[in-house]
């Protein structure tokens, strides 16, 4: 038998390790600035850069992909080799996949608080920066399959299935969910309007939850868990079923996401249906992560791998279990909008993703430098830092979100609105929001003190750059799919397994798109529903830039507390010209789809100016800027013409006039705000925001009687 | 109690059958399909991850390899 020599590369696994703990002080740094701007709304210094609009985006993107993200890359090319008993297939992809993806963090970071956003949550990034997303991740996937296919072993071990699944999904959605036509160098409409952009965003963003925060950790899991103990996973058998139960279901629940919005009531239904029975193979996994230890739980007191582990496969548990019920419509009824969501995606992120990360690399830094952990002492103050940390953060959250729900639904005996104005509701919360970020901040200082114990850890040890190894070649053999064999036959073959599980992936997809996309009646038309005039685009596109959809929704869902507050419930054919849909995810303030006339054009240039002078108290930033800022008109033909090829009835030719009609308009505002004794000028960015807000809601008001 | 908030929800009775259809054809069929693979081969795989990197071993033999 000839033995074939070869290496392991350990290089490019250092590197995005560095870069995961680089970027993950990074992320949460700007998470805790933003949790503390929810009470001190000065903290954003009056930087139109640093306001809680434009820096959430960055937050959610940082510690998704680029802490999480770089960690993912850094498990994959660790474990995948090793795997498949060869080494990565292109040294040069490994680089360009590096160095490119890091290039992809740096540009958001610098293009996320300048404004340039699609305002699509976890896909805000514009799209030359989206064409460098897909071409990076495309090398990822070919050096991934490469190897696959170049292995040494016969069989592919349960985590490949999984990093498998992560890549071909993560293509899809991340194509799908970002065709877009430019209107400019970095901006951008997307091809999808109002119910149809909400559900592509909604079945992209909970499968960027499912194929980008968990099926590649679970692969990982399923890698590291049995390394850190020393002995195999409890069941292979349950972790067969775990993944293809898992990737089928899973695709299909992203409408849980729009409960009482405007989308058809059959996509909702569904997306309920599918969440539910996701705590099958969700808690197969986990049991499965915890059952592994069996027998071994003592070594869990002195092992810091295993205790950080073993809070991260429990947090998965509970994350999946809350998951399924906040997709009850009862259930979502209360928390949607609310902190619950934020502590329910945090118990997920800082527990499952943030703890299974500081495990892997507690293991694998030691044996990549050849050394012991520098102080296992550090690590323990970690896990109790981290774990106390994520107590503070979620207890509160719960407690606000319920607590402020409970409050926006209230009403007295005589049958109004015992909260009616909403800034009550957000000045009761605010304990809440100062206990979690200080669960933030105890976060924030454990992964420093482990980056501090890892680096020594380094520093006493000397690095393997590439570890030798040797194995067998593959012998070639030619076996039929016989009875009963057919995973094995599969397991064997990479191209067919992920032609299978793409497959599995794209069936759910369909069948929620194509009724909503082709299905007339499943988006009544409105007659006096129209296209915004140009100021108003203009508006909106400021709109989106400030990132106002972060903490304002525009959605008003069909419950007596919200049409008291808000008025008519949202239909889904008001939204037909609205790209993107701007529903939003979190109400922080209150809904605005029905703000236009609620407000004079006064009330709401002083309220821009400094939201405190009209509502006391209120924590949204102040937004001088805008008072000043001149509107740029130069853009407008190019995006009335860019709407105008994705579908909004603007007339042939329209481009040419545009900025006429822009400039009339634009004076009537600017009229009525100097008749009011403000110094307020036609061009400025405030009179086209001002402009949009006044038309929110006012087609349908035209429509009733008045 | 907890029958009071299910009826509340819209179109309920649904839910259970759809849901039970799908999620049960699809698990039986996985089940059966599992539960014949054969024992050396799970535990073979089981065991794939512990493997010392740098041992050397014939790829086309079934390893009878008991933790």
């Amino acid at each position: 038998m000839t033995v074939e020599k070869f290496s392991y590369d350990n290089q490019i696994v250092k590197q995005f390790t560095i870069a995961t703990v680089l970027w993950g002080v990074v992320g949460m740094l700007v998470g805790l600035i933003i949790a503390i701007q929810l009470y001190l709304p000065e903290l954003n210094f009056g930087i139109p850069y640093l306001t809680f609009g434009r820096i959430r985006p960055l937050h959610t993107n940082a510690v998704i992909f680029a802490f999480v993200g770089n960690l993912i890359f850094a498990g994959i090319y660790y474990s995948l080799p090793r795997l498949c008993k060869a080494s990565m297939w292109s040294k040069f992809l490994s680089n360009f996949h590096f160095w490119g993806w890091q290039t992809i963090i740096v540009l958001a970071a610098i293009t996320l608080p300048m404004g340039f956003t699609t305002s699509k949550e976890y896909a805000e990034l514009e799209w030359p920066i989206d064409v460098l997303i897909a071409l990076v991740w495309l090398a990822f996937g070919a050096n991934m399959l490469g190897t696959i296919i170049k292995r040494r072993e016969k069989h592919m071990y349960v985590a490949i299935w999984f990093y498998i699944a992560t890549f071909v999904t993560v293509t899809v959605l991340h194509v799908v969910n970002s065709l877009e036509i430019p209107a400019g160098i970095l901006k951008s409409y997307p091809i999808y309007a109002g119910v149809q952009d909400a559900l592509v965003q909604w079945w992209y963003g909970h499968n960027a939850v499912a194929f980008f925060l968990t099926t590649p950790f679970l692969g990982l899991m399923y890698y590291f868990l049995p390394k850190a103990a020393n002995r195999p996973v409890y069941s292979y058998r349950l972790s067969i079923l775990h993944f293809w139960a898992l990737i089928f279901l899973y695709i299909w629940a992203g409408p849980h996401h729009l409960l009482y919005s405007a989308l058809p009531d059959w996509a909702q239904s569904l997306g309920t249906v599918f969440s539910i029975m996701l705590i099958a193979p969700s808690w197969g996994g986990m049991l499965n992560g915890l059952l592994t230890l069996r027998g071994a739980w003592d070594r869990v007191r002195d092992n810091p791998v295993l205790k950080f582990m073993v809070v991260a496969v429990t947090a998965y548990g509970m994350a999946t279990f809350e998951g399924p019920m906040l997709s009850l419509k009862n259930v979502n009824a209360i928390a949607h909008f609310t902190d619950w969501i934020i502590s329910h995606v945090h118990v997920g992120a800082l527990g499952w993703n943030g703890m299974l990360t500081f495990g892997i690399l507690y293991w694998m830094i030691p044996k990549m430098w050849n050394t012991e952990l520098y102080s296992k002492k550090m690590a323990n103050a970690h896990f109790w830092i981290s774990t106390l940390g994520i107590v503070f953060y979620a207890i509160p959250m719960y407690w606000s979100g319920i607590a402020q729900s409970l409050m926006w639904k209230q009403f007295t005996p005589l049958g109004i609105l015992q909260y009616p104005n909403f800034l009550e509701t957000t000045l009761q919360i605010i304990p809440f929001h100062i206990i979690r970020s200080f669960g933030g901040l105890l976060y924030l200082s454990g992964i420093i003190l482990m980056a501090y114990n890892l680096m020594k850890t380094a520093k006493q040890g000397k690095f393997v750059k590439s570890e030798e190894a040797e194995a067998a070649p593959l012998l070639k053999e030619h076996d039929s799919i016989k009875r009963g064999m057919i995973h094995r036959w599969l397991e064997k073959r990479p191209v067919q397994f992920t032609l299978l599980a793409t497959v599995a992936i794209l069936i759910g997809g369909v069948v929620e798109f194509v009724p909503t996309f082709v299905v007339k009646s499943n988006i009544p038309t409105i007659a006096n529903v129209k296209p915004y005039t140009p100021l108003e685009m203009q508006g909106r596109d400021i709109y989106i830039r400030e990132g106002c959809n972060t903490c304002h929704s525009q959605l008003v869902r069909p419950f007596r507390s919200e049409t008291e507050r808000y008025g008519e419930y949202s239909k889904a054919g008001e939204y037909v010209y609205d790209h993107p849909f701007l529903w939003g995810s979190k109400r922080t303030g209150p809904d605005l789809h029905r703000v236009g006339g609620k407000y004079s054009n006064l009330w709401h240039y002083l309220h821009f100016e400094d939201p405190r002078q009209m509502s006391p108290g209120s924590i949204m930033p102040r937004y001088p800027w805008l008072l000043t800022q001149t509107l740029d008109t130069s853009t407008t033909a190019t995006k009335i013409k860019a709407l105008r090829s994705v579908g909004v009835d603007y007339e042939d030719g329209y481009e040419k006039f545009a900025n006429q009609d822009l400039v009339k308009q634009a004076n009537l505002i600017a009229d009525d705000l100097i008749n009011n004794g403000v110094p307020a000028e036609w061009n400025k960015d405030v009179i086209a925001l001002i402009a949009y807000l006044q038309r929110l809601g006012k087609d349908i008001k035209g429509n009733q009687a008045k | 109690m907890i029958s009071k908030y299910l009826s509340s929800i819209e179109g309920i009775s649904i839910f259970p059958v759809i849901g039970l259809i799908i999620f049960f054809g699809l698990f039986i069929f996985l089940i059966v399909r599992i539960v014949r693979l054969d024992k050396k081969y799970i535990s073979q795989m089981g065991n794939l991850p512990l493997e010392n990197n740098n041992e050397i071993k014939n790829n086309n033999e079934i390893k009878d390899e008991t933790n």
